[in-house]
């Protein structure tokens, strides 16, 4: 009773938060439904019995990645009476994606009400044989996966290099820490010990 | 039949478990939080709080008092919803991520197969709070405040990912009362002097930095001085809490202890052994459950209070980090050490203790 509660509950806030996230006016409220959205997904998740999946949504899609959203649209400077003039006119090309994915979904939806998922059997259930499902996903991922594990890791990697190369400049003219050099320093080196004859000046 | 196993029985037992966790949590949060001003008085020769009650044990009570009666003062120009729902966020967040806490053998309110996880998500989470508020409060030092913590608290994140990962690889586990019980047996078989006894003894040279690490880390995270980037009095007059007044206020910086006793709490769990003494606890084996409990939770209150310590003593005599040093930290040195150690780390477990 509990679960099917906690069931519709978070999926109505899912769905309610979903819509929301297109429909608020104000793009920081749109990031804040989002994260919301992402969150109540992880909780069905919980409810499937995926919990290592369900802490990864979390961490890496609400800890970082919405967090790198929220940090960028905060600082857009949004003028909304133009965003809104232009709105009328991507509403065929717009509808006709969603119509699509919306037919899509509902064929998919009706195929699993009425055959069961993919292999025509029952959910899988996550805990099968004992293992928690992180040992589950670890058996599989690094054994029978592992080439398109590592294959991800590269694409990531020079995703990673190709924004540091694009937004890397040296700036000859900046003077920067150098924490080395600073602890290196002795007496010796920073000072100068320096002789004046009365009424000459100094030349350092 | 157990009447816990009904769903409504489970679910006034659970409630129970959760008055209970959070009312000693927030009486505890009281008493370190005076203990807190008061190492740091004591360190500037100062005598602290000392008024109310004896020693000024009940300052705590008398500003929860005068933060509860003042007027809740919401800027013109806020997100009133938002701001308004920023300390709730954070408030929530710091309590709901001790359900996992294991306080002693079975005492906690739940325990789940991820809790290193769960804790790891739910403190990845409290950056919001923060952002929500800095944003909400429509006012330039906030909004400063908020981006700086933004960017402090996802740098920092990441090494404490790699610090833990050490941990669950050396316990086998992400439960935390499977963690801790993983370092039962004296002071060499906790994870800070690489955990499994004096075969892993070698480890010791990966896990002291590794545990280190992760105190800095956490005083990051949790916007602890030398870190206290956010609210740097100095240069952004309170940072994100600028606009907030009275309860709101009251309930971040509830939020911001309650997560820094979570923090000690988890690093003790992590590294320092959780519940268990230093020397060998076979003469607890007699005893009757609720007495061990009661002794495996004086132990662990016992190193909690430690820790609180530390912290409020890195608060009292440590200078403030500058931004880009903070980012140099984070990014090029603990990132790279944690890197490698959880690399090591997992090759010991691996060709030395053998393969799980």
């Amino acid at each position: 009773m509990i679960q099917a509660l906690a069931f519709y509950v978070m999926a109505a806030v899912t769905v309610l938060a979903a819509l929301a996230v297109v429909g608020a006016r104000n793009p920081v409220h749109s990031v804040l439904f989002l994260i919301t959205a992402f969150f109540s997904a992880a909780g069905l998740f919980v409810l499937l019995g995926a919990e290592f999946l369900a802490m990864l949504l979390v961490v890496v899609y609400v800890g970082a990645v919405a967090v790198l959203f929220l940090f960028v649209v905060m600082m857009l400077d949004i003028d909304f009476a133009k965003l809104k003039a232009g709105f009328a006119q991507y509403l065929p090309i717009g509808g006709l994606v969603g119509g699509i994915l919306a037919t899509e979904m509902i064929l998919v939806a009706l195929a699993v009400g009425r055959e069961g998922a993919a292999a025509k059997n029952a959910l899988p259930d996550a805990n099968a044989g004992g293992a928690s499902n992180i040992e589950a996903i670890g058996q599989v991922l690094y054994t029978d996966y592992s080439y398109f594990f590592e294959a991800a890791g590269l694409i990531l990697l020079v995703a990673m290099i190709g924004a540091i190369v694009l937004t890397l400049r040296h700036k000859p003219h900046v003077k920067r820490q150098d924490i080395g050099a600073q602890v290196a320093r002795t007496p010796k080196k920073g000072m100068e010990v320096v002789q004046i004859k009365p009424g000459s000046g100094v030349e350092l | 039949m157990d009447p816990t196993l009904t769903p409504i029985g489970w679910f006034l037992w659970t409630l129970l478990y959760v008055l209970i966790v959070l009312m000693g949590v927030m009486i505890s949060l009281a008493f370190l939080l005076w203990g807190d001003r008061k190492v740091w008085a004591g360190v500037q020769m100062r005598k602290g709080p000392n008024v109310v009650g004896p020693f000024g044990l009940f300052q705590s009570f008398a500003d929860f008092i005068k933060f509860f009666v003042k007027e809740v003062i919401i800027p013109s120009s806020a997100d009133k919803f938002v701001f308004l729902l920023a300390p709730l966020i954070s408030f929530t967040l710091a309590f709901g991520a001790w359900a996992v806490i294991p306080f002693a053998p079975g005492w906690v309110v739940s325990n789940i197969n991820v809790g290193v996880l769960y804790l790891f998500a739910i403190s990845s989470l409290g950056v919001y709070g923060i952002i929500m508020g800095g944003w909400a409060s429509n006012s330039k030092y906030p909004f400063l405040g908020a981006l700086r913590s933004a960017a402090q608290m996802v740098s920092y994140e990441v090494s404490i990912g790699f610090v833990i990962i050490t941990v669950i690889l050396l316990a086998g586990t992400m439960n935390l009362t499977g963690i801790v019980e993983a370092q039962n047996g004296g002071i060499w078989h906790w994870n800070f002097l690489g955990g499994g006894g004096l075969k892993n003894l070698p480890l010791v040279v990966i896990m002291v930095p590794m545990t280190v690490i992760f105190f800095i880390s956490f005083l990051a995270e949790t916007n602890r001085p030398p870190f206290d980037l956010p609210e740097a009095e100095s240069e952004l007059v309170a940072g994100y809490q600028v606009e907030y007044s009275s309860t709101p206020y009251l309930l971040f910086m509830i939020g911001e202890y309650a997560n820094i006793v979570l923090m000690c709490a988890l690093i003790n769990l992590l590294f320092l052994g959780g519940w268990h003494a230093p020397w060998p606890e076979g003469f607890t084996a007699g005893w009757p459950d609720l007495a061990r409990n009661f002794y495996f939770l004086l132990i662990f209150i016992i190193k909690i209070v430690f820790m609180f310590f530390m912290v409020a003593m890195a608060k009292a005599i440590v200078p403030r980090y500058r931004y880009d040093q903070l980012m140099r930290l984070g990014w090029k040195v603990f990132l790279p050490i944690s890197l490698v150690s959880v690399v090591v780390v997992a090759a010991w477990r691996v060709f030395v203790t053998g393969a799980v």
